[in-house]
């Protein structure tokens, strides 16, 4: 039977089919690069089936370049920008939701700029801020700007302004201060929130290049995306099976993370996008 | 201090580690760039000094600055209709019920958790002359190799393909999620009326998804002027800017030929485009729209 949404007998079958060739196409440079990092320089071009598998490819790669401190660099880097997020925009989000103060909308409209004005528009000028505060190639000359997240003030003021007022009334007679009301009602309410934001901004930060490439120059401090940079570059001469090697290298964890909790970064994209 | 008062600086005080962030790494230095791009660059003999719009005028005679802005019309040509409709197209095939949607749904996705280095890591290789996958794959149908990246005819195309690659099943998940929410009274009712399909579509699902399109253009828009990570790896910007957009000719100008206040003004540029798309935004999105 055929209907509106969903067609039926020899093309239902045909669209299926359709949907699993973009499907197969979508992923296929990835698939490659898994290709070509597993097996020897030879086997680049040549699909054969029985081509041996090797890890020669991870291992050079791995000794051409810091991965170990880049690794490093990029961690202390995404778990500082996101703390810092976490508690500058749930203080932040909770004044725009709930305290009446004067200024208020002129200020969440001053916020909201940011949405528009991402600092990696503004890297000359930052960089001249950052070299003025002695942070440049620093980690947290990396990660300041981006700290105060109107994204994630705005997220999580829609998701405070939710919350039942009779449960903040109830907790105020317990004897709560505001802290405690904050802490103890509206954050632990906001959890599907703060899991959202925090694998978008993970994410970000994981993958942002722009802004660390301006403000670093040392392996001290280079996340993972620049010092990748660096190792691809056509210039560094190094072989194509290496570079895709190092390519995986940074992008596996968050990979990995992706595959193991597909739903919930489908889910926290969307949420974030939507609201 | 009465109560009322109190509730002001409370909540002041709740904004401002935020605030001060704000103010010092948006607020700031967007008003310094306007600022500076009025000066002239200085160096150690001459001090830099006030030029009124003298930058402005060098950069309507620079050529490589109109360069750079029609490659970012195209780029946005070129990238946003095509992940538009490839992600409407995706989002109908696995919001049905087919086979192993699970898995077709993660295919499509899995390029928007990948850096954009990483992927034009990855594309370098296809677009790579003789030896690359394309011109393999084209070499043994005997077409000649090609230098797909070296040629300003083709520069772009390539790039605009791969950002589609990258961005459309990020789109997609948006029309996922508003196709989850019309109501299936509609299909039926089309089913009663004998509509086609492709009807159906066209008059009442694309319809209905208007919203979700508004949000993905606004957002495909501001994401063509911010986006130029894949051009340090492929290209450079060049042959001879024909790849380069305009933030990455900000960096260029700023960090390679150390002229900040040119750069400033370029700056300036970009920051009118991104506010003029913010208030299309304003006007289009925050008025919601009206169908009948």
């Amino acid at each position: 039977m055929s209907s509106a949404v969903t067609p039926g007998g020899p093309l239902r079958h045909l669209e299926t089919g359709a949907a699993w060739l973009l499907g197969l196409l979508w992923m296929s440079p990835l698939l490659y690069a898994f290709w070509a990092a597993f097996h020897p320089a030879e086997y680049v071009t040549r699909f054969e089936l029985l081509a041996p598998l090797t890890l020669d490819n991870f291992a050079t790669a791995w000794a051409r370049a810091p991965f170990a401190r880049y690794y490093l660099n990029t961690f202390a880097l995404v778990t500082g920008i996101l703390a810092g997020q976490l508690v500058l925009c749930t203080l932040a989000a909770f004044a725009f939701a709930r305290v009446q103060f004067a200024g208020r909308e002129i200020a969440f409209a001053l916020v909201l700029m940011q949405l528009m004005i991402v600092p990696e528009v503004l890297i000359v000028e930052n960089y001249t801020t950052m070299s003025r505060l002695g942070l440049v190639d620093t980690i947290t000359g990396i990660g300041l700007p981006y700290m105060a997240s109107a994204f994630g003030v705005f997220l999580l003021r829609q998701t405070f302004k939710t919350v039942p007022r009779e449960l903040e009334d109830a907790a105020r007679i317990e004897g709560c201060s505001m802290m405690q009301i904050l802490w103890k009602v509206y954050v632990p309410l906001a959890r599907p929130t703060y899991i959202a934001y925090g694998l978008v901004s993970i994410s970000y930060h994981w993958n942002n290049f722009l802004w660390p490439l301006v403000i670093t120059n040392s392996v001290e401090t280079r996340p993972l995306t620049v010092g990748l940079a660096i190792f691809g570059a056509p210039e560094s001469g190094v072989d194509w099976s290496i570079v895709t090697a190092g390519t995986l290298i940074a992008v596996a964890p968050l990979l990995v993370a992706f595959l193991l909790f597909q739903r919930q970064f489908v889910q926290s994209f969307m949420h974030a996008g939507i609201k | 201090m009465s109560r009322r008062a109190l509730v002001h600086v409370y909540g002041w005080l709740l904004l401002t580690p935020a605030a001060i962030l704000l103010v010092a790494f948006t607020h700031y230095p967007t008003v310094t760039t306007v600022v500076q791009s009025l000066f002239s660059t200085g160096s150690a003999t001459r001090p830099s000094r006030f030029v009124g719009l003298d930058n402005y005028r060098f950069m309507l005679d620079d050529e490589v600055f109109w360069k750079v802005l029609w490659n970012n019309l195209w780029y946005a040509l070129g990238t946003i209709p095509a992940s538009i409709a490839l992600a409407i197209l995706m989002a109908v095939w696995v919001n049905r019920a087919i086979p192993a949607r699970g898995l077709v749904r993660m295919a499509y996705f899995t390029p928007t958790v990948l850096p954009m280095i990483a992927v034009a890591n990855i594309w370098l290789f296809f677009y790579t002359p003789d030896i690359g996958l394309i011109d393999q794959v084209l070499g043994a149908f005997g077409i000649p190799a090609h230098n797909w990246l070296g040629d300003p005819a083709t520069v772009l195309g390539c790039i605009i393909v791969m950002t589609v690659w990258k961005e459309a099943g990020f789109f997609m998940i948006f029309y996922l999620a508003a196709l989850q929410t019309l109501p299936p009274e509609l299909e039926e009712a089309a089913r009663v009326e004998g509509a086609g399909r492709w009807y159906f579509f066209r008059r009442v699902t694309f319809p209905l998804l208007m919203p979700t399109t508004l949000f993905v253009l606004i957002n495909a828009v501001m994401n063509s002027f911010k986006l130029v990570d894949h051009l340090f790896i492929l290209t450079k910007g060049g042959p001879d800017n024909a790849s380069s957009l305009l933030l990455y000719y900000i960096y260029e100008v700023a960090f390679s030929f150390f002229d900040e206040a040119y750069a400033a003004t370029l700056t300036v540029v970009l920051l009118g485009a991104l506010a003029a798309i913010a208030l299309a935004q304003f006007l289009l999105l925050e008025r919601r729209i009206h169908y009948r």
